[in-house]
């Protein structure tokens, strides 16, 4: 398995045709431009389609249109990108539609900054979007694992028949990092037949196919939602993923932190392992669903005394770790949204500074 | 083991080409490797700065706020970042641009006039790589014979670079070798 | 000798919710002739806008999807690129086409998108409840212009077809009505050119159609015929504007 040295942004592309998706639609953004520079290239070399669309608002569409015909398609943003695809991310989960969707996070709100940050976390999953609907949410902590989850997504996204997103920041989008395209990633399309208004004729069928999000009768909205509810709470049940850190050892403190933060929090935490202060960490690979059992359960060891979400943004997955850790232990926030990416040392002085807050407490 | 080298500079300098190289070179020899760019606006003409790590284990965090090394191309760069380098780190001082040391005394001051060295190969667009070339040679962050295949990979995209380059590596290891 | 009138196999049984005195039943069935006539209902995908015609669907028996608000011409794009053997309609009215989705319009017809789109303008909104639209007349009262369209506040209503012909790459772009039977067969054929371009591979159309609306426009089905020819079609002249063959896809004056 050859390594290759990518941009995250590039790789993202790359991983996308490698998964076998050959459609991709998207509007220029900092910082994910690369994704649509990298693919403008590359699709024409694997007769795939690109297309840079009018606006953001266009493309979510371009991408609902081909979704909805049985393509496997992509495109990528970056956060008032996003906040312009949303409707279409609403149509397109009501009607049920697969599609991948990469959220390459910049500082907002507004036109923010271009710097990265994790300031997205309410929109993608609690939904940007009207009415109830829910993205399953992937946060890549590397360039590597952006890769393997862009390339997870598809099926993923064919399963549920439902929008995937793929939420990175602007580091993982920038930064290089060896990487390697795994082959058993790739995936046959699920059959669409059943579904896709892709020609009668294709089909070998008789019978037309339909995709809409029009429901004025109120008993088969309310029915259509609980359609909607149950493969919701299917995704709970079955895609939870995240990656426990320091785990086995009796620490004071549980850090929950994802992406491109979570890394920083490793660095601290080893930093402080060998300072003499443990610490465990539970990084949600998954943010819709969320690790909520795993956190409940890690915050009730004994050793912890603190719960600390650590994020690029003012306080969006603490609300989820409060719901998860359900009163056992206290929960803290910490975090920093202008695009500045909090150091190792930082998030030693707040650990330290909880820890001392905490012991205060019990005195 | 963990170690960090910034490479600072004008935008146009071929700053994360450089470092992209360096970044390349270690993931030859089996390193974990992180290559961080600043982006953004001031990529645009202004100030263009690139952070390498490479360790022996998966990297933590990509942000360094203490590097190993610096490799100061201009003097607005070394003026940055020169105070944050860890003791004991070498710091490449571009003499051509750069009038001032670097006012530390626990570091491996490293002083080449990299722009003029590059001029008389041929071109200054060189100069990126006599100063990638002299830097590895004296911290030994990556082998110098993997880099030197790394250059080589790089510029044969664009074969008429080639030579200029391979002699901008020759000219780097022997202003380290000369300084030993 | 066998039977002389039936309903287009591309038409459902369905009776439609459209208003008496209403075109889009019209211009359905044209749409469902002209879909019949090439043979092309299995690889045919509609696109449904939202207003009146936001169950068009249920009209239709090809594939069909339902846009948002204004964004068919980005739903038919994102359909043709990755399957450019489908034949694809978007069916928008002038709210939907010409307020919300200006910019999805302007740059698929730019792009040269090879889908064919229905226009129906009837100059106001329907579906919501008649209040003012792009394409409103001077002075025509709608329940948000309730003194008549103020030109001076808030301009002249905007000729889609001559706006779109305007643009230099090649497209079929007409405007017709289905007002009276003389029209109809004019306008039958304009739709059967636009879906035939497509077929071919040569490039977007659009076929506007000029239309009534009594409900909105507090007339009889007879007076709403009658407005339209005397009021609308001086302003919205009938006749193609442009076609794929105009010298440097210029307009051909007509």
């Amino acid at each position: 398995m050859s390594k290759v040295l990518m941009k995250g942004n590039e790789a993202i592309g790359e991983a996308a045709i490698r998964a076998g998706c050959l459609n991709y639609f998207a509007y220029p953004i900092t910082p994910q431009s690369e994704v649509a520079e990298y693919l403008s290239h590359r699709m024409p070399e694997v007769n795939g389609v690109f297309l840079q669309g009018e606006s953001e608002v266009a493309v979510g569409y371009m991408i609902f249109g081909a979704a909805a015909c049985g393509a496997r398609v992509m495109t990528t943003s970056s956060s008032p990108g996003i906040s312009l695809m949303s409707e279409a991310l609403s149509y397109i989960a009501c009607a049920q539609c697969p599609a991948v969707f990469v959220n390459i996070m910049r500082g907002g709100p507004g036109l923010g900054g271009i710097l990265p940050s994790q300031g997205d976390y309410f929109q993608a999953t609690k939904g940007g979007g009207h009415g109830d609907y829910r993205l399953l949410v992937l946060a890549p902590a590397s360039v590597q694992e952006a890769v393997e989850m862009v390339m997870m997504a598809f099926p993923l996204a064919e399963k549920y028949r439902n929008p995937v997103m793929i939420m990175g920041d602007g580091l993982i989008g920038q930064m290089m990092e060896p990487v390697f395209f795994p082959d058993h990633l790739k995936t046959e399309q699920l059959n669409t037949d059943s579904w896709a208004t892709s020609g009668m004729k294709i089909r070998g069928s008789n019978t037309r196919n339909l995709v809409k999000s029009l429901y004025l009768d109120p008993i088969q909205l309310n029915n259509h939602n609980l359609h909607l509810k149950a493969k919701y709470d299917r995704m709970k049940v079955e895609e939870i993923r995240f990656e426990p850190y320091n785990i086995e050892s009796d620490y004071k403190v549980l850090i929950v932190s994802y992406g491109t933060m979570s890394r920083v929090c490793r660095t601290a935490i080893d930093n402080l392992k060998a300072e003499g202060l443990e610490v465990g960490m539970i990084r949600p690979q998954t943010l819709f669903p969320f690790p909520e059992a795993t956190i409940r359960d890690a915050a009730s060891k004994e050793s912890c005394q603190t719960v600390i979400s650590i994020e690029m943004s003012m306080g969006q997955m603490v609300e989820d770790v409060e719901r998860s850790v359900r009163g056992r232990k206290p929960v803290e926030w910490y975090g920093k949204c202008g695009g500045e990416v909090p150091t190792p040392e930082e998030i030693m002085e707040v650990v330290h500074s909880f820890v001392k807050s905490a012991r205060k407490e019990q005195n | 083991m963990q170690s960090e080298v910034m490479f600072a500079g004008f935008g146009g300098q071929g700053i994360l080409l450089s470092a992209k190289i360096l970044a390349h070179a270690a993931m030859e020899q089996g390193y974990e490797v992180v290559w961080i760019p600043s982006y953004g606006p001031e990529m645009r003409g202004g100030t263009a700065y690139c952070m390498v790590v490479i360790s022996d284990r998966p990297i933590g965090s990509p942000i360094i706020r203490n590097p190993a090394h610096l490799v100061a191309m201009n003097r607005p760069s070394l003026e940055k970042f020169a105070p944050a380098v860890k003791p004991g780190g070498v710091i490449l001082i571009n003499s051509s641009l750069i009038s001032v040391g670097s006012g530390r005394t626990d570091v491996d001051e490293f002083i080449i006039p990299v722009n003029d060295m590059a001029i008389a190969l041929g071109s200054v667009k060189s100069a990126n790589i006599v100063a990638l070339s002299a830097f590895v040679a004296r911290s030994h962050m990556v082998d110098i014979h993997v880099l030197r295949e790394c250059v080589k990979e790089e510029f044969s995209k664009k074969p008429k670079l080639l030579p200029l380059n391979m002699s901008a590596v020759d000219e780097g290891l022997k202003a380290a070798e000369n300084k030993n | 000798m066998g039977k002389t009138f039936h309903k287009p196999e591309a038409l459902s049984d369905q009776p439609t919710h459209y208003c008496p005195g209403c075109t889009h039943g019209v211009i359905h069935r044209l749409v469902a002739e002209v879909i019949d006539e090439l043979g092309i209902r299995d690889r045919t995908v509609g696109i449904a806008p939202v207003g009146c015609a936001v169950m068009a669907y249920n009209y239709f028996t090809c594939d069909f999807q339902e846009a948002a608000h204004g964004r068919a011409p980005a739903m038919a794009t994102g359909m043709k690129r990755v399957r450019p053997d489908l034949m694809v309609f978007t069916y928008q009215g002038d709210g939907d086409l010409a307020s919300i989705g200006m910019g999805e319009i302007v740059h698929a017809a730019n792009r040269g998108e090879k889908f064919t789109t229905i226009f129906v303008n009837n100059a106001v909104y329907g579906m919501t409840g008649g209040q003012m639209a792009p394409t409103t007349m001077p002075n025509q009262r709608t329940t948000t212009s309730p003194f008549g369209r103020n030109v001076a506040e808030v301009g002249m209503p905007i000729k889609v077809a001559e706006l779109l012909a305007a643009l230099q790459t090649p497209a079929y772009i007409t405007r017709q009505t289905v007002i009276k039977p003389k029209y109809i067969l004019k306008a039958k054929k304009a739709i059967r050119k636009a879906f035939e371009y497509q077929q071919e591979g040569k490039c977007f159309s659009l076929v506007e159609v000029v239309s009534t609306c009594p409900t909105n426009w507090g007339m009889t089905p007879l007076e709403a015929v009658n407005w339209a020819e005397t009021t609308m079609l001086p302003y919205y002249p009938l006749g193609d504007l442009k076609t794929p063959e105009s010298v440097n896809g210029g307009t051909d004056a007509k």
